[in-house]
């Protein structure tokens, strides 16, 4: 702050406090000869004694002058002046989030250092991510981690991004952006409608026989990059299996229609910024556990 | 008593407009707490937000505030200010027209309000959450406030000014400054405006508004009701001359200095938070001022607790307010802020004032008022008075102590954690927990809102023509000679 602003406050509140002192003292008054008497004035009826202020207020009233006097020097608040102990609630911050790097710093590394398959097994590793899910992902995943509509499933097999620890890691550090594109402009509501018949029947629900042939022509040309030539899905752009009935967006015809027709982008957040390295350790090997 | 036979000679008051705003006050309190009481059970019962935009949580609540404070209390400060201006001062207020211009001005910006907030239009700022073009009107009917009410004191018969009239004047000229300087924006269509401040400034901007908006709202203009209507109800001179100066300079000096306890621990400078809080810790002395104040006018008329249900309110509501004026300074300290804030405690605070103290205050004012404003020499049942009394008494206690337990509940299961450093419970489980005290809160408000439409019944039953109730030989002798029927 620059100089001009800081001695700016300074004198505002050493105004003000002299000046709320000087309005008490100023009105106080020890001799209670005029109590019960009034000031003369009438409003309305109205009457107003000339009572002295009760000495028990007058004092609480000065106590706490003294006090914010005391505070304004130990503490920041007089412009640039840092106060006695120099305290800044960012310092504050930093000596908690010390303090807890002592204390639990050492245990975290130490699982920091052993790999994900491995801590895995271990009791007080799970219950740890357990109770870090709880608070980051359940959220969103929900509290079993069972997911729901739009939020997948972390306890089952099906897996878009891969299930090996690494792939794990990747997803929570760096999070994930799916991207299936819409393709009403491609295929029109015709082909639409005869794609949704193809992915249907993949999952050996009955469909249409002649639009389910169609669709496996559209599903050569323009799905089988990401999805594969088996519809069994690929990690690498985190396009599902289209074979297994698991559906993050359901699987009735009308919403699989949307699907194909809007297209989805499903967004993992990254935790890089908001978790420790090692807390995001120890959560990929809670996830791993569920399914291992 | 020359001053008084003064009063006995004059003409007519302007009680019409007293009238009309007493009369609002008691049906827009009723909406607001309804409004409160609908999302309150919203916080209990999720699907009372009907999966409509127009009535979910995000759109009512900022409904509640605006409506309470500014339809119900305003409306209550506007009846006993500009009542008590022309009682005070001894001259009708200077213009009729403008008054009704006032009236009806302030009720067109309460029903746009009802308007568009369901809309989801909104400044976003907490408490200043109508769009501009509303605003500007809020300005031009303020404005007219401020001619008409100090334009009457500059004609007054009276050489001194009253001190109901100086918190009042203090009320009027700050939240004109408040609201002008908050709700500066940059308007981009009739509907949406952005705020001429941005980031840390423009917080601060807000809750110097925010808190100032209980400084001078929901506390100087509640004080200058008090003045006026507790030693007038307990027919017993003011406790101490010196006592109301000292709070009354303390009170709207340090006040504006307080609403950093608002933005403790975030981007505010360390130093703009120690001032706010020790202004806070300050604060205590002046607020506690005018509860002493009031409260020891009593001294000498205690017996009459007894047997007036009136004076009952207004005690308990001084009571209510040096009460949450203790709580406030305490839950500006730091430490302490740091397990209150997020938490329903805010909440219990709030509404220890807002239902304490602001509604039991206006409910007693009001009892006072309208039988004086309709030449009755009471209200109609005084029993029910009484009732209304203990429902508003047990409703405002079972809605604070509720919210202090959830409060500490929320605080302490936030920050509580495990062995090995991860959080103890996750925040839902809060939520979960919190669920009893809700339910309690929801029965409190309704309790409260009870309260309320036993009112609406006793004051429809005093003001109709039928008043062959009243026993009184001429409608209120001293009411019809202060010119009671204007
Ligand atoms: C660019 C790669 C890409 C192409 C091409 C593509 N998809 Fe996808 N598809 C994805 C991704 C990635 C997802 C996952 C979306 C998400 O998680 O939000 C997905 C999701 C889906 C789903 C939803 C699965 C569920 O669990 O709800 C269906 C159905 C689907 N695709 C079918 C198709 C069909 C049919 C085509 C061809 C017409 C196609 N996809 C083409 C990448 C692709
Ligand atoms: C804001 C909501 C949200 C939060 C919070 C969230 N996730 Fe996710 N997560 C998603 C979505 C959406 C997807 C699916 C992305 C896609 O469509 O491909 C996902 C995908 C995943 C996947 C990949 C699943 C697969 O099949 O490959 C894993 C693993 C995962 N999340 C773990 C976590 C963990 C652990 C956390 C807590 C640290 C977490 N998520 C927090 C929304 C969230
Ligand atoms: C029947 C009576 C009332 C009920 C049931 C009620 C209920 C509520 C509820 C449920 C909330 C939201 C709390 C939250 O977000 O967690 C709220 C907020 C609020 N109410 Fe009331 N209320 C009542 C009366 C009043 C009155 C009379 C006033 C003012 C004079 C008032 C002023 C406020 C304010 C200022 C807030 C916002 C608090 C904040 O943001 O911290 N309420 N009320
Ligand atoms: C000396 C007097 C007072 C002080 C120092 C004070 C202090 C505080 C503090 C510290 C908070 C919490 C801020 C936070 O953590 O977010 C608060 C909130 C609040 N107080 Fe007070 N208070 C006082 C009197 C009152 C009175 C009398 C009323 C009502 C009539 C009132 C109404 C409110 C409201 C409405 C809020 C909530 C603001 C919001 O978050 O929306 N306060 N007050």
């Amino acid at each position: 702050m620059a100089s001009f602003w800081s001695y700016w406050i300074i004198i505002l509140t050493t105004i003000m406090i002299v000046g709320t002192t000087w309005v008490l003292f100023a009105n106080r008054k020890t001799d209670d000869s005029t109590t019960e008497r009034t000031t003369g004035h009438v409003y309305d009826g109205i009457e107003e004694y000339d009572n002295p202020l009760p000495a028990w207020w007058f004092y609480m009233f000065v106590i706490t002058i003294v006090w914010a006097i005391a505070y304004l020097v130990v503490y920041p608040g007089m412009g640039n002046y840092p106060g006695l102990i120099g305290w800044t609630q960012q310092g504050q911050y930093e000596a908690e989030v010390e303090a807890a790097e002592e204390r639990y710093g050492e245990m975290r590394s130490r699982y920091l250092a052993m790999p994900v398959a491995e801590i895995a097994q271990d009791p007080a590793v799970r219950k740890m991510g357990m109770r870090l899910f709880g608070n980051n992902c359940a959220q969103c995943h929900g509290a079993d981690a069972k997911g729901r509509y739009g939020f997948p499933n972390l306890t089952d097999d099906q897996w878009q991004w891969g299930s090996t620890p690494d792939a794990i890691k990747e997803t929570l550090v760096n999070g994930r952006r799916a991207v299936m594109p819409g393709w009403e402009s491609v295929l029109g509501s015709k082909g639409i409608a005869e794609a949704t018949e193809y992915v249907l029947s993949l999952n050996g629900r009955e469909t249409d026989p002649g639009k389910t042939a169609a669709g496996a022509k559209h599903y050569a040309t323009y799905c089988s990059a990401c999805h594969g030539q088996d519809a069994k899905g690929q990690e690498i752009f985190g396009a599902p299996n289209l074979t297994n009935g698991i559906w993050l967006y359901g699987g009735s015809r009308e919403q699989i229609s949307h699907t194909l027709r809007a297209g989805r982008n499903g967004v993992m957040p990254a935790f890089k910024d908001s978790l420790t390295e090692d807390k995001i350790h120890i959560l990929s090997a809670y996830v791993y556990s569920l399914s291992n | 008593m020359s001053e008084l036979n003064a009063a006995l000679e004059h003409p007519t008051y302007n009680y019409k407009v007293v009238r009309q705003f007493a009369i609002m006050t008691v049906v827009w309190g009723i909406v607001g707490m309804l409004v409160g009481v609908w999302i309150a059970a919203q916080l209990a019962f999720p699907a009372l937000n009907f999966d409509l935009p127009w009535t979910s949580y995000g759109r009512l609540r900022p409904l509640h505030t605006n409506a309470v404070i500014f339809a119900f209390g305003g409306s209550a400060l506007f009846a006993s200010s500009l009542y008590v201006v022309q009682r005070t001062s001894q001259v009708r207020l200077i213009s009729d027209k403008l008054a009704a211009f006032m009236f009806w001005g302030w009720q067109l910006v309460i029903v746009a309000a009802a308007i568009t907030l369901p809309l989801g239009l909104t400044s976003t700022k907490e408490y200043a959450e109508l769009e501009w073009p509303i605003d500007i009107l809020i300005t031009v009917v303020w404005v007219s406030y401020a001619i008409l009410f100090f334009g009457t004191i500059m004609k007054r018969k009276v050489e001194h000014i009253y001190v109901a009239n100086w918190f009042f004047g203090a009320f009027i000229i700050t939240v004109a400054i408040l609201h002008l300087i908050n709700s500066a924006s940059i308007p981009v269509t009739m509907t949406k405006s952005y705020s001429a401040y941005a980031g840390t400034v423009d917080a601060m901007v807000q809750w110097w508004y925010g808190h100032n908006a209980v400084g001078f709202f929901l506390t100087a203009g509640f004080l200058g009701m008090m003045y006026y209507f507790v030693p007038k109800q307990a027919e017993r001179p003011i406790y101490s001359y010196r006592l109301s100066i000292v709070h009354f300079w303390a009170l709207v000096a340090v006040y504006i200095w307080a609403g950093p306890h608002h933005l403790h621990y975030t981007a505010l400078p360390d130093w703009a938070q120690s001032l706010g809080m020790v202004m806070s810790i300050i604060l205590l002395a002046p607020s506690w001022g005018g509860m002493i104040n009031g409260i020891m006018t009593l001294s000498g008329a205690w017996h009459k607790l007894r047997t007036d249900p009136i004076l009952r309110f207004m005690v308990v509501s001084l009571s209510f307010y040096g009460m949450s004026t203790f709580e406030g300074p305490m839950m500006s300290i730091k430490t302490v802020n740091a397990l209150s804030h997020y938490t329903d405690w805010t909440i219990g605070h709030v509404h220890s004032g807002a239902l304490g103290w602001v509604a039991m205050i206006s409910i007693g004012t009001l009892y006072h008022l309208i039988p004086v404003l309709y030449g009755r020499s009471r209200m109609y049942s005084v029993d029910l008075i009484n009732v209304h009394f203990w429902m508003s008494t047990i409703g405002t206690v079972l809605y604070i102590t509720s919210m202090w337990v959830n409060g500490i509940l929320q605080g302490l299961m936030w920050r509580a954690y495990n062995e090995d450093g991860t959080l103890t419970y996750t925040f839902v489980e809060s939520v979960a927990a919190s669920y009893p005290g809700y339910l309690v809160r929801l029965a409190g408000g309704a309790i409260f809102l009870g309260g309320m439409l036993i009112m609406a019944y006793n004051v429809y039953m005093t003001v109709r023509k039928d008043r062959a109730w009243d026993s009184a030989e001429e409608p209120l002798a001293a009411g019809a000679a202060q010119g009671g029927q204007a």
